[in-house]
This record gives C-alpha cells, sequence and structure tokens, in this order.
C-alpha cells in the first residue's frame, strides 16, 4: 500500500545509509537515531544497575562492610539520578524516535537535525555526571531529588550535575518539541487524530508534560546553582529563603516526572496487548481521555512527597485527595487492559508475558501509592523503604518491563530478525521472580520501620534485606541474559518478516523488516 | 519496650532466612497476627498510631479486594481464552455502559477512603492543650532536646561503638537504635514537640507514636503524642541529613509522673553543678580524657577517628595548620564553624567545658604536639 | 496513490556534524564552568574554547537552515513543523519563568510569614516585603517602578509595535517599513538594556541582600539575558532584511523573532507589576 521503497532514490532523497562512524555521528534519520537512544540507555541502565548490585551487596548485612556511608550515599543518588534521566527517559524517547514517524505514516521526525542534537546531548551529561565519580569530595550523595541544604555541602560534583542536568533538560525539551510536532503535522493523510495508535497518543501527551516541566526543573537547580556559587539566598531561612520551597518546586516537576516514565509504557502495554489477544483495544476513546486526565492532575498532586515537611492541614488534605483522584483513570486503563484480554485469543509470547506481568505488578506498585496518598499513612511510611518498594513496582515491574516488552515486540521489525523466544521467556519469568523477591519484602522493611537512603539498619531488619539483596543479585544477572538476546538478535537469527505477530495492525507492519532507510518518503493514506 | 520482631539471634543466617521466607508467606494472612516478623507497622503506643494502623489495615483489605476483582477476571480470560485453546477472539471494543460503571465505583471507593483519613489528618494537626513542650533541634548527627520553661537541654548522640558497626565486636540488642541520652517525657501527657534544625533538613520519627516531623533549618514545625504506657521507644532521623543519616537515633523514654519530675530535679542539679566548675582550671591529661569522648562523639563522623579527614570532603586535623597554630583561630573554627560547609558552628552545641576538652585533645593528638591547654575559660573569653 | 510533486515531499535533511558540535560545545561550556566553580585556573579558557565551539556551530547550523529556505526546500508543511517547533518553545521558556515567579510568590507570601510564626527563633520578626531575612539587618530598599522600569515598561511596548508595524510593512512587500521598523525594534532593545544596566549599577543593594535580592536578580536577570538574545536575534533578521530574504509569503524566520519578542514583552509586564510595582 505504500511507495515507499521506489521513491527510495528520488532526487532529494538520494543521501541513503552513510556508512561507518560518521552514519551514528551526522545522523538525520529517525530510526538510526532511535537506535543510538536505545542503546545508549541500555548502557546505562547496565551503569545504575551496576551501582544497584553495590548497595544490595552493603546491605546485605547489618554493619558497614564494603562503603563507607558517604560513598554509600552517592550510589543510591547516582542509582537513582542515572536510572531515571540515563536508563529509562533515554529508551522511551528511542522508541518516540523509531515507532512515531513508523506509526503515523511520516517520513521523519519534524526536526531531523535537531533530533540528532536531543541525542547527542545525552553522552555529553552523561560524560559529566559519571566524571563526577572521580572528582574530589565525590559523586552527588544527597538523594536524587537534591534538597538543600544538604545539597549546600557537597563539593564540585554537585556543580557538575546541575550542569549535567541542564543538559539533559535541553536534550528532553528539544525532543519533546520535536515529537510533540511530528504528531501534530507529520501524520499521514487520513491518520486523524482519534485514528493514532494508543503509544503515539500517550508520547504526545507525555510530550506536553515534558515541555512544561523540564524548564521547571531547570529552574530549580539554577537556583542550587546560584546558592551554591553566587551569593543568593533562595533555600537559607536566615536570609528570608526556605529549603522546602525548593521541594515544591522540584516535585512540581517530579510528580509530572514520574508520568512521563509510566506514560509511554502505558502505551507500550496498551500496544501489545490487543496484538496478543488478537482483539482491539477495549475503550480507545476512554483510554486517550484516561492519559489526558492522568496528566492534567499530575500537575497537581505534587506536595503528596512532602506530607512530613508540616505543611498546613488544608494543603495535606487538598493534596491528598487529588492524588487519590489519580487512581480513577488509572483505574481506568487497568480495567481497559483486562477487558481487551477477556475473550481474546490469548496467546504467550515473550512481549505479552512482560505486558501481563506490567498489568499485574503495576497494579501493586499504584496500590502501596494510593496507601502513601493517605496522609496518616505516609506519616508513618514516608522516607522508608515502603517507598523504595512503591517506586520500584511502578518503575522497574512498570516502565522499565514495559520497556523490555516493547524491546522483545519490536526487535523483529527494528532487527529484520526473531529474537529467540525461549531465551526470551527465560528471561521474563527470571526477571518477573527475582523481581518480586527483591523488592516485595521491601514492604514490609519499610512497614516495620526501615529508613531509606541508610548504609547500616537496626537488626530486625536483616532478614528482609538478605533475602532482598539476594533477590537482586539474581535480577541483575538476569539482564544480562537480556543483553545477550538483543545482541544475538541484532547480529542474525530467522528472517521475521514484515508483520511477525499475527495480530498486530499498526502501519509499521506494512513496511520491511527492518524497514527501508527512508521509508513513507511520501505519506501512506490511511483509511 | 523491646522492639517486637527479632527473631533469636543464635539462629543461623540460612535457618533465618528459611524463616523470613515462611514470614513472607505468612504476611497473606492477616498481618497483626504475625507483628513479630515485622511484617506490618509497630505495635502502637498512642492512640494516632493506633488510628494510622486501623487506617492502614482498612485501605489494605480494601485494595485487595479490588485487587481480587480486577484480577480473577484477568487470570480466568489468560486460562480459558487462550488460542492454544482453540478459544476465537470476539470483536467487541467499546461498552459505555460498563466504563461508567467502572469510573464510578472507584470513586466511591475513594470517598470511603478519603473519609477516615480526613478526620485522622485533623486530629494529628491538633497541637493545642498541651501539657509540657519540649523543642527538638536536629544537628548533624544528633538530636539536641530544651525542654521549654524548664531550661533543661542536652544533646542526644548515638552511642553504638564504632567496633559495632565495623564488625569488631558483635552487635548488641538495640544495634542503632540507642542513644547515650534519650528524651524523658511523663506518661499520659499531651506532649507537643517544637522542631528545627540547624544544618540542614532532619526528621524525628518514633514509629510507635505515630510522629513524623521533619525538622526544617530557621522554621517551627510542630507536632504532639500522649503516650501512656511507660517505656522505652526507639526510632530513626528520617530525612537524608549527610553521611550520619543513617546514625542518628531518636530514643524517647517514657516514665510515670513522678519518675519524670525527679529526673527534672537530677537535670536541674548537674546542670547547677556545671555552671560552678565554669571557673575551674583543668589538667591536661584531664582534658584530653574528656575531649576524646567529645570528639568519637561529634567529630569524628567526619575528621575521622585518627584525625586523617576524608581527602576531598573533610579536612585532616592532625597535622592541621589551624589545629597547631594560633589558639584563637582554632577556637573560633569550632565555635563559629564555617558557614556553606558541613563544619557546624559548636559553639551552640556544646559546653565551654566539652569545647575545651575537645580542642585540647585535637592540639594534642595524632601529628600534633602543641602542649597547650585550652581552658573553659578560653572558650568563655572568646564567645562574644 | 496520488502523484506528488516535490512540494509534497518533506524534506529531510542529509547528515549534518553540526549537532555533534553543539554537544561538543555545550560538553567543553559546561566542564570549563564546572572548572571554573573548581577555581581551577583552566577553568576560563575552557569555557571560552566552548563558547568558540558554539558559535561555530550556530553559524554553521543556521547557515546551512538559511541556505536550505533560500533553495526553496521547504514545503508549507514543512513552515507548520517550523511554527509548531517555535510555539512550543516559547511555551517551554514560559514555564522557566513561571517556576521563578512560583519562587517569588512562595517566599514573599508563605515562607516569610511562616518565618514571622516562628518567633522562638527569630524573636520580633515580621513579614515585611521587601525582606533580607531574619538574619539580615537591613531591609533593602527597592528600586522606584516609576522610574527607569516605568520608562522601560514603555519602551519595550513600543518596540512590540514597532516589530508589528515592520511586520505589516514586510506583509505588503514595504521594504523600507520593514527594514525602519526592524532597526527601531533593535535600537529600542538596545536602549532597554543600557538603561537595566544603568538601574544595576544604581540600585542600593546586591543579588546577595537575602531572598528579596535573589528574586528579584534573577528574575530581572534572566529576562534581560532574554532581552539581549532577542536583541540578537532581530539583528540578524533586520541584516537579512537587508539581504532582502523575506518576501511576503515566506518569512517564518521574521515571525518567529516577533513571537520571541512578544513573549519578552509579556515577562517584561509581569515583572513590573509584580517585582517592582507590588
Ligand atoms: C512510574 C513512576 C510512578 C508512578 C506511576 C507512581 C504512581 C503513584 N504514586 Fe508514586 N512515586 C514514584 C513513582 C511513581 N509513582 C517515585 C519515584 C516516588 C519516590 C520519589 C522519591 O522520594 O525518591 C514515589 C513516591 C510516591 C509518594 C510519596 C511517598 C513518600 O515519599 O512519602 C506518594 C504519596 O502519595 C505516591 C503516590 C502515588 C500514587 C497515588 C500513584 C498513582 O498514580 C497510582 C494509581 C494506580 C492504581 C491505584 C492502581 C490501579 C487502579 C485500579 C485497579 C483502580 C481501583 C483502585 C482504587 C479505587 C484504589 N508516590
Ligand atoms: C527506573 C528506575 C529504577 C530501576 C530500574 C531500579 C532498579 C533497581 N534498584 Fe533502584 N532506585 C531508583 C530507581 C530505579 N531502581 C530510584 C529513583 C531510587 C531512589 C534514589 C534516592 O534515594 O535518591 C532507587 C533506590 C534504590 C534503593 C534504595 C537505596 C536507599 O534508599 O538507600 C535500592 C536498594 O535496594 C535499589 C535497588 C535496586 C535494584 C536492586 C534494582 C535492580 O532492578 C537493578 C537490576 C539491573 C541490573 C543489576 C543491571 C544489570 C546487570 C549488571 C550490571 C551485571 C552485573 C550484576 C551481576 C552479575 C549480579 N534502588
Ligand atoms: C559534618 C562534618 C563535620 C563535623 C561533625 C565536624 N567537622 Fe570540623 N570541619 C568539617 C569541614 C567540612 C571542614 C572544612 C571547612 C573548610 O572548608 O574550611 C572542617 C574544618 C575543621 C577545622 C579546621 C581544619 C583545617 O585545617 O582547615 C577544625 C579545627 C575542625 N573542623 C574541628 C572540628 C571539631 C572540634 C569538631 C567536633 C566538635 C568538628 N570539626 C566536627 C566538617 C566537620
Ligand atoms: Cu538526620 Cu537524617
Ligand atoms: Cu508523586
Amino acid at each position: 500500500m505504500n511507495t515507499a521503497t521506489d521513491v527510495a532514490d528520488h532526487h532529494e532523497h538520494e543521501h541513503g545509509a552513510p556508512s561507518g562512524i560518521m552514519r551514528w555521528l551526522t545522523s538525520t534519520n529517525h530510526k538510526d537515531i532511535g537506535t543510538l537512544y536505545l542503546w545508549f540507555s541500555l548502557f546505562m541502565f547496565f551503569f545504575a544497575g551496576a551501582l544497584a548490585m553495590l548497595i544490595r551487596a552493603e546491605l546485605f548485612q547489618p554493619g558497614l562492610q564494603l562503603f563507607q556511608p558517604g560513598v554509600f550515599n552517592q550510589l543510591t543518588t547516582m542509582h537513582g539520578l542515572i536510572m531515571i534521566f540515563g536508563a529509562i527517559m533515554p529508551s522511551l524517547v528511542g522508541f518516540a524516535n523509531w515507532q512515531i514517524p513508523l506509526m503515523i505514516g511520516a517520513s521523519d521526525m519534524a526536526f531531523p537535525r535537531l533530533n540528532n542534537w536531543s541525542f547527542w546531548l545525552l553522552p555529553a551529561a552523561g560524560v559529566l555526571l559519571i566524571a563526577t565519580f572521580f572528582v574530589p569530595g565525590g559523586a552527588l550523595a544527597g538523594g536524587w531529588t537534591m534538597y538543600p541544604p544538604l545539597f549546600m555541602q557537597g563539593g564540585i560534583a554537585y556543580d557538575m550535575s546541575i550542569l549535567a542536568v541542564h543538559i539533559l533538560g535541553i536534550s528532553s525539551i528539544m525532543g519533546a518539541i520535536n515529537i510533540i510536532t511530528t504528531i501534530l503535522n507529520m501524520r499521514a493523510p487520513g491518520m486523524t487524530m482519534m485514528k493514532m495508535p494508543l503509544f503515539v497518543w500517550t508520547w504526545l501527551i507525555t510530550a506536553f508534560l515534558l515541555v512544561a516541566v523540564m524548564p521547571v526543573l531547570a529552574c530549580a537547580i539554577t537556583m542550587l546553582l546560584t546558592d551554591r556559587n553566587f551569593g543568593t539566598h533562595f533555600f537559607d531561612a536566615a536570609a528570608g529563603g526556605d529549603a522546602v520551597m525548593f521541594q515544591h518546586i522540584f516535585w512540581f516537576f517530579g510528580h509530572p516526572e514520574v508520568y512521563i516514565m509510566i506514560l509511554p509504557a502505558f502505551g507500550i502495554v496498551s500496544t501489545i496487548i490487543p496484538a496478543f489477544a488478537r482483539k482491539p483495544l477495549f475503550g480507545y476513546v476512554s483510554m486517550v481521555y484516561a492519559v489526558a486526565s492522568i496528566a492534567f492532575l499530575s500537575f497537581i498532586v505534587w506536595a503528596h512527597h512532602m506530607f512530613t515537611t508540616g505543611m498546613p492541614v488544608g494543603g495535606q488534605l487538598f493534596f491528598m485527595y487529588t492524588t487519590m483522584l489519580i487512581a480513577i483513570p488509572t483505574g481506568v486503563k487497568v480495567f481497559n487492559w483486562v477487558a481487551t484480554l477477556w475473550r481474546g485469543s490469548i496467546t504467550f509470547e515473550t512481549p505479552m508475558l512482560f505486558a501481563i506481568a506490567f498489568v499485574f505488578l503495576f497494579a501493586i506498585g499504584g496500590f502501596s501509592g494510593m496507601v502513601l496518598a493517605l496522609v496518616p499513612v505516609d506519616i508513618q511510611l514516608q522516607d522508608t523503604y515502603y517507598v523504595v518498594a512503591h517506586f520500584h513496582y511502578v518503575l522497574f515491574s512498570g516502565s522499565a518491563m514495559a520497556i523490555m516488552g516493547g524491546v522483545y515486540y519490536w526487535l523483529p521489525k527494528w532487527t529484520g530478525h526473531m529474537y529467540d523466544e525461549r531465551l526470551g521467556k527465560v528471561h521474563f519469568w527470571l526477571t518477573a521472580v527475582a523481581f518480586n523477591i527483591t523488592f516485595f519484602p521491601m514492604h514490609f522493611l519499610g512497614l516495620a520501620g526501615m529508613p531509606r537512603r541508610i548504609p547500616d539498619y537496626a537488626l530486625q531488619f536483616a532478614e528482609f534485606n538478605m533475602i532482598s539483596s539476594l533477590g537482586g543479585f539474581l535480577l541483575g544477572a538476569s539482564q544480562l541474559l537480556f543483553l545477550y538476546i538483543v545482541i544475538k538478535c541484532a547480529r542474525g537469527g530467522l528472517p521475521a518478516g514484515n508483520r511477525p505477530w499475527d495480530g498486530a495492525d499498526t502501519l509499521e507492519w506494512t513496511q520491511t523488516s527492518p524497514p527501508p532507510y527512508h521509508s513513507f518518503v511520501t505519506p501512506p493514506l490511511v483509511k | 519496650m523491646r522492639l517486637p520482631n527479632r527473631p533469636d539471634q543464635r539462629v543461623g543466617p540460612s535457618l533465618r532466612a528459611i524463616l523470613a521466607v515462611s514470614a513472607l508467606l505468612a504476611g497473606l494472612l492477616p498481618a497483626q497476627v504475625h507483628a513479630e516478623f515485622g511484617l506490618n507497622l509497630h505495635a502502637p503506643a498512642t492512640g494516632l498510631a493506633q488510628n494510622i494502623y486501623d487506617l492502614h489495615t482498612l485501605i489494605l483489605w480494601i485494595c485487595c479486594a479490588i485487587f481480587v476483582v480486577v484480577f480473577v477476571p484477568m487470570f480466568f480470560a489468560l486460562i480459558r481464552h487462550r488460542k492454544s485453546k482453540g478459544h476465537p477472539a470476539a470483536k467487541f471494543h467499546d461498552n459505555l455502559a460498563v466504563e461508567v460503571v467502572w469510573t464510578i465505583i472507584p470513586v466511591l471507593i475513594l470517598l470511603g477512603m478519603a473519609w477516615p483519613a480526613t478526620s485522622l489528618v485533623l486530629s494529628m494537626k491538633d497541637t493545642g492543650k498541651e501539657d509540657l513542650t519540649i523543642k527538638v533541634t536536629g544537628h548533624q548527627w544528633k538530636w539536641e532536646y530544651e525542654y521549654l520553661g524548664d531550661d533543661i537541654r542536652f544533646m542526644s548522640n548515638s552511642s553504638t561503638p564504632k567496633e559495632q558497626i565495623d564488625g569488631a565486636q558483635p552487635k548488641g540488642e538495640n544495634y542503632l537504635l540507642e542513644v547515650d541520652r534519650p528524651l524523658v517525657v511523663p506518661a499520659g501527657k499531651k506532649i507537643r514537640l517544637v522542631m528545627t534544625a540547624s544544618d540542614v533538613i532532619h526528621a524525628w520519627w518514633i514509629p510507635a507514636f505515630g510522629v513524623k516531623q521533619d525538622a526544617v533549618p530557621g522554621f517551627i514545625r510542630d507536632t504532639w503524642f500522649r503516650a501512656d504506657t511507660p517505656g522505652t521507644y526507639r526510632g530513626q532521623c528520617a530525612e537524608l541529613c549527610g553521611v550520619g543519616h543513617g546514625f542518628m537515633p531518636v530514643v524517647v523514654e517514657v516514665v510515670p509522673e513522678a519518675r519524670f519530675t525527679a529526673w527534672k530535679e537530677e537535670q536541674k542539679a548537674l546542670l547547677a553543678a556545671a555552671t560552678a566548675n565554669a571557673g575551674k582550671t583543668y589538667e591536661l591529661a584531664e582534658l584530653k580524657a574528656l575531649g576524646e569522648k567529645v570528639y568519637t562523639a561529634n567529630c569524628a563522623a567526619c575528621h575521622q577517628a585518627n584525625g586523617a579527614g576524608i581527602p576531598g570532603a573533610f579536612p585532616a586535623l592532625s597535622g592541621s595548620a589551624i589545629v597547631s597554630g594560633d589558639r584563637a583561630g582554632h577556637i573560633d573554627i569550632v565555635l563559629a564553624g564555617k558557614p556553606g560547609t558541613t563544619m557546624a558552628a559548636f559553639g551552640k552545641q556544646l559546653s565551654d567545658l566539652d569545647l575545651a576538652a575537645v580542642i585540647t585533645y585535637e592540639r594534642n593528638s595524632w601529628d600534633n604536639k602543641v602542649g597547650d591547654v585550652v581552658q573553659p575559660s578560653d572558650i568563655a573569653a572568646r564567645r562574644k | 496513490m496520488q502523484a506528488h510533486t516535490d512540494h509534497d515531499v518533506y524534506y529531510v535533511p542529509p547528515p549534518s556534524i553540526w549537532p555533534l558540535v553543539g554537544s561538543v560545545a555545550l560538553l567543553t561550556l559546561a566542564g570549563g564552568f564546572s572548572m571554573l566553580l573548581g577555581k581551577m585556573a583552566a577553568g576560563p579558557y575552557v569555557m571560552a574554547l566552548g563558547a568558540g565551539i558554539l558559535l561555530v556551530m550556530l553559524f554553521g547550523w543556521f547557515g546551512a537552515v538559511i541556505r536550505e529556505s533560500l533553495d526553496g526546500k521547504y514545503s508549507s508543511q514543512v513552515d507548520v513543523s517550523f511554527r509548531w517547533g517555535m510555539v512550543w518553545f516559547i511555551f517551554s521558556e514560559l514555564l522557566f519563568f513561571a517556576g521563578f515567579f512560583g519562587a517569588l510568590f512562595y517566599a514573599r507570601n508563605i515562607a516569610l510569614p511562616m518565618l514571622a510564626d516562628s518567633q522562638l527563633l527569630w524573636p520580633g520578626f515580621s513579614a515585611t516585603w521587601p525582606s533580607a531575612g531574619p538574619g539580615a539587618n537591613a531591609v533593602p530598599t527597592p528600586v522606584d517602578a516609576w522610574g527607569i522600569p516605568a520608562l522601560n515598561t514603555l519602551i519595550l511596548l513600543s518596540s512590540g509595535a514597532t516589530v508589528t508595524w515592520a511586520h505589516w510593512g514586510l506583509q505588503k512587500d514595504r521594504q523600507f517599513q520593514l527594514k525602519l521598523g526592524l532597526a527601531l525594534t533593535v535600537a529600542l532593545g538596545i536602549v532597554f538594556i543600557a538603561l537595566q544596566i544603568h538601574e544595576y549599577a544604581e540600585a542600593a543593594f546586591t543579588i546577595r541582600d537575602g531572598i528579596y535580592g535573589a528574586t528579584f536578580y534573577m528574575l530581572t536577570g534572566f529576562h534581560g539575558f532574554h532581552v539581549m538574545l532577542g536583541t540578537l536575534m532581530l539583528a540578524v533578521i533586520l541584516l537579512r532584511a537587508l539581504a532582502g530574504h523575506f518576501t511576503p509569503g515566506r518569512h517564518f524566520a521574521f515571525e518567529a523573532v516577533a513571537w520571541y519578542w512578544h513573549f519578552v514583552d509579556v515577562i517584561w509586564l509581569l515583572l513590573f507589576i509584580f517585582v517592582y510595582w507590588l
């Protein structure tokens, strides 16, 4: 139905894939740039994951064994920061790059050159961040949330990290503008907004969130920078500032940020489930509205991270109610996924396994979020391992597992080869089981009173920490399998054909696998 | 009070792991029964904590119920509606009525959850009509308690020996949850805490009381509790506050009213004795011995027990120009700290005697052999 | 499929080195800045190098865009993309300022009263604005809103008018009106900046003077920086207008800069009201 291949030598587009390193350094091709994003995020995932392994090794037993407290704080901070900004966000942008133009029938992203810049800023920021481990005083150690006044006490690494996050912010904002413009302006004729695949919708709304909140983060950390170096007193009470003000501004960014990490994951799952249930997505329209409502609500819930700072009671109640409201649109999504499965013709290929585990485990994380949303209960649980359990359920079994599912789902399209299905299933089961061994006990630890961000703990927490560490090591080792499977698939394997999944019906499956270097040079007509 | 939930220390790690796995499974049973395995919130010691406990239990059950209602159908579909079982795919993809229903039901559930939570929030915020007000100040990494109106003020430091943390000694029963001087309060009285911090944000937390409150530098935040049963209650600082964050326990001793009055008298007597000694002149050895204790409690976390500091973060005191130089400069930096760094103004935290002792100790330890003695009166003279 | 003319094909630029150069530039700049903050002597030089690379990149990149534009490679669809891109860019800038305004409102209306409530720590402190906080011994004297700031308001508003007048000229292909309007706008921008610098030099307080000084200089400083950028961009547009780059039908670059200028204008009005006046 498309004329993509026969116009490949159109005179304006004679530049095919340049060869060698310059292909990657100078690319204006959304697929190449998407690939770069994905590899970069995989590297960062392993880097931050390795830090997590060190955290779990120190917490294996009570007492200080491997690291001094200062180093431990660097490990947790950099683990959190890199997972969020280096692993999850870039990989989702990688998906956006690869899939959005293919799914809406566009020839490329709206601003191909800018797209390349968005990517190449990431390694720059990554270099700056990782270099902080080697400067005097060591890396950032005040938590990924960077709260002052603790933040004022750090060394040069703190300033470097601020600049790195600024660069990441520029990358995110430009990437998001690119995505919004692509979706609004590059859809193939006939591809109306309400015909777009849900993945595209989730990214449209996510990109909006990014453009709205990344500048606010930039503002918050700029104030940190000037407070540290140029004599301003935004966060110093004696000069009329307020440390808690930082928390307000940070979480005004930070809460939407967590939805930035989950909404595209919703999109991936909403693509995979119908494909393997062989049934159209249930309630497409309400899914779109649900995502939009979540995005809207995400702007007015931020202070639920601050219930123990001593807000006035009116503030506590307002933020509790708005936070609870998010359960409604999220519930709609969960119910719709279940309804999509209902009376389908279901098969369990690896992507589907990840998607189902996502629905199930993300819900657990959502429920612990509801528990935290209630002010009195949060007073007990704030800054304990219960919170750590909550956010790993939504971030690992949520975002990260959706990403893995998405990788399996689209690998055949990206590489032209089938991945090893048997190994994929092994990877899934190892991950799912090890994940729960690692993080489920953290609920108990938190309830029993173990604070987070501590290198050493009281004796009654020893058992669960040991279990959690063992699970963590298994979880880490299982990801090596993932790496192996991806590399193996990239290098060869059974040809995938245009459409390896019989239930998949979005536009990218009409292209060859891998798609031609320039796909949809002239837009296809969508009926 | 003993902390609940510690399996016997003699049991080997592997057995402990097995115990814990069964505890994990047991978690599926009603939580309260298994409190001794540490699966649930602490046994409450105040009315508020009890209410929080009950609210949590309620929410947990509601969530479990929703979970079952949502996922039983999902697993039913996963088992029955499989292609391998020959199940054909239905074609429906919309049903307005169903969607309206499953939007409205959660609204109702949420209202049911918000109601008890709201009334509890209101009572937690009700700090009026207190019997006793105590000012709590968080410092890196100790708590300061000041009984307002009673002229009692002291520091509460972690008392877990470094050897236990480093594994050179077996860990004690209250490892990391013990202090040299706990907060002492009368039973059955409404205690109002007004909280602040001197350097960074800390959080004062006793799980059994249901109290966790951030201590924000420069601001006063208040909270309250009323504990009826005498006993020792333990908690920790719950806001990342630097390298000593994990070593900043909170211990409260709840004592009967009569004991509390007696304790107050004792404190005042001690204080009076200290003021009486203010003009006294001390020997080098005496001060060094006391100074070592003060150093370990207050300075060693950063400057290290051997005075070597941590390069890049905390300067070495051994061989430091300030420490072996002019005593005024040395006294000043300890009194006033260094703004913008972690070096706090210890003048506000330590007595003249303690300061004299620690400064004398620093000037005569490790590579420093100044040989002079700094007297409490020297400190008093440099305080402006 | 219907037949496609050249213009239906969305222009995908060939591989380009500029993005990579831009990343190297920012990395060098940030690295140099870190060195400067770490009091390393080489810092300023590394920063200068980074800024130099950034300039090369800007010339290279914008040069390529202008060439492509003049070559007519941009279909009307590309033009729409540019418009969306600029809209969302300005939106993100708006949010950046919103953060600082939020800080101002929070500090003034929430934090200060709370500090005044903390009498135990700050006996006798009362919440008034301007304030340098309970630890300061003097209250900063603010700049009089009806002096230079009011004049600057007038200047920026007229510059908004002149740039619109220039746009009308362009739409009707009156090149002289276009050039004159632009030149006037650039001149007004320069006057604004000069007055702002004068105001800073005369001000009775500095950025170190507590929360008032911090919010004042941060907000007006970032705004001033944006005015400078805007003036520079207007100057480039003026040069391009002199070179005859714009036609009534095709002048997106002009419009983008005009939008940006209006945005800077709106921010100034908010500044005038909330920072200088109220
Ligand atoms: C992907 C990331 C992600 C997502 C999606 C969420 C989702 C939610 N989060 Fe979470 N959260 C984090 C990442 C995320 N969070 C992180 C990283 C932190 C810690 C940051 C830090 O301090 O370092 C955190 C911390 C955090 C806190 C602060 C804890 C503390 O520090 O004290 C709170 C408190 O309210 C909270 C609440 C919620 C809620 C209510 C949701 C809701 O969106 C969940 C909604 C979902 C459901 C409820 C399940 C499905 C719904 C149904 C089946 C319908 C029926 C249900 C009901 C009627 C209940 N989160
Ligand atoms: C998307 C985000 C994300 C992801 C995927 C993860 C993944 C993991 N996290 Fe993460 N975590 C955060 C985001 C995330 N985390 C955040 C935001 C914080 C808060 C930080 C803060 O407090 O400021 C945090 C904090 C945090 C803590 C609390 C630290 C503390 O408070 O003191 C712990 C403790 O166990 C932990 C553990 C883990 C583990 C074991 C994994 C595992 O899932 C990781 C598995 C992956 C790998 C291990 C990589 C692959 C394998 C190798 C590198 C090979 C080598 C390994 C072996 C051979 C064993 N994390
Ligand atoms: C939280 C960490 C911390 C603690 C606790 C601490 N210090 Fe310091 N100290 C520092 C830092 C950081 C500096 C360096 C300040 C600077 O940049 O000049 C410092 C500097 C000093 C110096 C000057 C040394 C030099 O050569 O510059 C002396 C003396 C000193 N501290 C004494 C003490 C004493 C006495 C105590 C305990 C009563 C103490 N410190 C507790 C962090 C700490
Ligand atoms: Cu004090 Cu953590
Ligand atoms: Cu949140």
